[in-house]
């Protein structure tokens, strides 16, 4: 297992710095100019001298090398900095956004919590919703449950969340006045009555991510039931007497969930991706919401952070799918 | 499978031997003609009800919005500032008292009262409060350009985006997951390369491709022509891994079939072999995955457009509309629901179809 896991490791690498630098190729071969903002009454050795301060002097490689330091170098450093109170990054460069000009990694760190708490809470929210519903729909198939589960989840699926976030809006918002269409970022927790705000404002955002999360994995689990359903162990388990809840819930269920346990891990980024869009409808002032921002305001280096933050979560959860399968499925390890 | 599903099993059976010179005729009487494949799935698909609405509403959407002008001749960019705002035809609906609960004698007559409302509204409907006109059935912008030609022609442009796209990331995908399954030399790499690709954060990355080659690429060919180029090229070579997977697979698998084995021996070229042999045999996944890729295309456009970064305002797509009915969102709620009832009902149609299609191409599915 554990050569197995480190050679998912390895293999990780070579993907990012892949990811890295198609991400960096794409911006640099791009035209536009970071000095169109610029007046033109600058003289042009001024607009070089920025030119050069905005790192862009140098030919390609040693920059794309120079961001590759900072971000997997320095950037590390500046977070053991303030975790642990020591000083390994004084005096280093680090991303500067164009926008804030403040480093890229602060303003990241300032809106994560935001997205963590609403694309968490839907996913949690999804999952728990879904298992069940893919469970009994296996279990009675093409029962009414069955026939409406199917159509919800393909519903689901076939909805964009652009239009089911707003659609929630013009129902509960508009017409009910039941929830806030707006979720407010500055809302501070402190006593019940604060919480009661928190929760019904995350309560639009969460359905409408979850009601994705929900499609997706309860027709997952349906299938998976309905492989595992069929199989001869449960014939076996029936015919030794078990009850019913037995055989569905502790055997067919443990063998179903190996596949649904890697599609969970595999859909976290995206997820994230999907909230890019939620939190533009909801104004959530999350990373999503942010590289939006940075893009309509040509600030590349926070672009490239932010797309490279969600190579990285793509790559994380496919190596902890991975890993996840090769625990819980013996067959599949290789070593 | 049906009695005469048995008799003419599948692609198998040579209909020739059936009429031996001298023999005792045909053993089964055949109830019909040879069947072929593709009326065995005709078949299996006929009976899968949610594939057969899917694919007639998506004709139907398709067809409106091609032939959409012909059918609703108003120009979807005329503007016509003194019919602005107008609302739709349901808000008739909305006409007559408020109701309220105060006895059953006085509901029914309030019932009736309303019924009446809303009909004469309909009838007459410059008579109603709001302003509703049956020259705009889904009413007007806030610059009186009409929503359902507007609606028509950004279908035109969502529905020939998605097939476009569809179209590219199939070519991409077969042609990647054809030459990895055919050559065992270049299996590794294009492999690797996919599993990059899929590793590859999709949706910032095609935001960032929009923001930088937007302006170069309005610059070369035009505006409108510009972003189509760029919004299909941009989907389509973010979207044709699933394809190459799937085909990979297949043609791995039809390798190691008798037939392929056969036409090795008598020296066919690999390119035949692969015109003639592999492809339409991997023809099945790749029409599932075009249906899904549709649907997957669609959305993504939408995604772009609702994000500001797709089309230009002038170019309504359906996407784009939903974008700028959000504005109005508190007092023209319906502006914001016809494009995305109109996105949602294509692509789920669209589903239903892929959905209905993968049944009836297996033929191990069965009926359902």
């Amino acid at each position: 297992m554990l050569t197995f896991t480190i050679r998912r490791l390895v293999l990780a690498v070579p993907t990012l710095l892949f990811i890295s630098l198609v991400i960096f190729l794409l911006l640099e071969l791009a035209p536009g100019d970071p000095m169109a903002q610029v007046p033109l009454t600058v003289p042009p050795e001024v607009k070089e001298r920025m030119r050069e301060a905005l790192g862009l002097g140098q030919p390609m490689h040693i920059r794309f090398w120079k961001w590759l330091v900072q971000f997997f170098w320095i950037e590390p450093q500046v977070l053991a900095d303030h975790i642990f109170g020591t000083s390994f990054s004084a005096g280093d460069l680090r991303v500067i956004s164009w926008q804030t000009r403040s480093p890229v990694m602060d303003t990241v760190i300032e809106r994560l919590p935001q997205t963590l708490w609403v694309v968490g809470t839907a996913y949690l929210a999804g999952i728990l919703i879904a298992l069940p519903i893919g469970i009994y729909s296996a279990y009675r198939q093409y029962s009414w449950f069955d026939q409406i589960g199917t159509f919800v989840s393909m519903v689901g699926f076939s909805v964009p969340p652009f239009f089911s976030g707003v659609l929630v809006i013009v129902i509960f918002s508009v017409n009910l006045g039941w929830f806030p269409s707006i979720y407010d970022t500055t809302l501070k927790v402190t006593d019940w009555d604060s919480f009661l705000r928190q929760l019904q404002q995350m309560v639009l955002p969460v359905s409408v991510l979850a009601l994705q999360v929900t499609a997706q994995i309860s027709r997952f689990m349906r299938a998976s039931m309905l492989d595992n359903l069929n199989q001869d162990y449960v014939r076996t388990a029936r015919a030794k007497g078990l009850g019913e809840y037995c055989v569905v819930m502790v055997h067919v269920l443990r063998n179903s969930m190996i596949p649904v346990v890697t599609v969970i891990a595999l859909g976290v980024p995206a997820i994230f991706g999907g909230a890019i869009i939620t939190e533009q409808v909801f104004k959530v002032n999350g990373i999503g919401h942010l590289l939006i921002g940075a893009i309509q305001a040509n600030d590349l280096p926070m672009v490239q952070t932010l797309t490279f933050i969600f190579a990285v979560l793509i790559v994380l959860f496919n190596l902890i799918a991975d890993i996840a399968y090769g625990l819980l499925d013996p067959r599949i390890r290789y070593d | 499978m049906t009695e005469r599903d048995r008799a003419a099993p599948g692609d198998g059976l040579a209909p020739a031997s059936t009429a031996l010179p001298g023999g005792a005729g045909p053993l089964e009487t055949l109830a019909g003609p040879p069947r072929s494949q593709w009326l065995n799935v005709w078949d299996r698909f006929r009976r899968h009800k949610g594939a057969m609405t899917g694919a007639a509403i998506f004709a139907l959407v398709v067809l409106a919005v091609f032939a959409g002008p012909l059918l609703w001749p108003p120009d979807a960019t005329l503007i016509d500032i003194r019919a602005r705002n107008t609302r739709a035809l349901t808000a008739c609906f909305s006409e007559g008292e408020p109701w309220g609960w105060e006895g059953p004698a006085a509901a029914m007559s309030r019932f009736f009262a309303h019924i009446g409302a809303v009909a004469q509204c309909f009838a007459n409907p410059e008579t109603a409060s709001a302003r509703i006109s049956w020259a705009h059935p889904l009413g007007t912008d806030q610059l009186g350009r009409d929503i359902l030609a507007r609606m028509l022609m950004g279908g035109r442009i969502s529905v020939s985006v998605g097939i476009a796209a569809m179209l590219l990331a199939l070519g991409l995908g077969s042609a990647i997951g054809v030459v990895a399954g055919f050559f065992r030399r270049l299996d590794g790499p294009l492999m690797r390369l996919t599993d990059l690709f899929l590793a590859l954060p999709l949706l910032p990355l095609l935001l960032v491709m929009m923001l930088l080659f937007r302006e170069p690429l309005s610059g070369a060919f035009g505006p409108e022509r510009g972003i189509f180029i760029l919004i299909v090229c941009a989907i389509g070579v973010t979207s044709w891994m699933p394809t190459a997977r799937i085909v990979r697979a297949d043609v791995l698998a039809l390798k190691e079939r008798e037939f392929m084995l056969a036409a090795r021996s008598i020296g066919t070229s690999d390119s035949r072999m692969i015109t003639r042999h592999i492809l339409p045999n991997v023809l099945s996944p790749i029409m599932v995955s075009a249906t899904l890729g549709i649907a997957t295309a669609i959305i993504t456009e939408s995604a772009l457009s609702f994000l500001g970064l797709g089309f230009p305002p002038d170019f309504p797509t359906w996407g784009r509309l939903l974008f700028d009915a959000t504005d109005y969102l508190q007092q023209y709620p319906e502006r914001v629901i016809w494009p995305g009832l109109a996105i949602s009902l294509t692509v789920l149609s669209v589903n239903y179809l892929g959905d209905g299609l993968r049944d009836a191409l297996d033929p191990r599915g069965g009926g359902r």
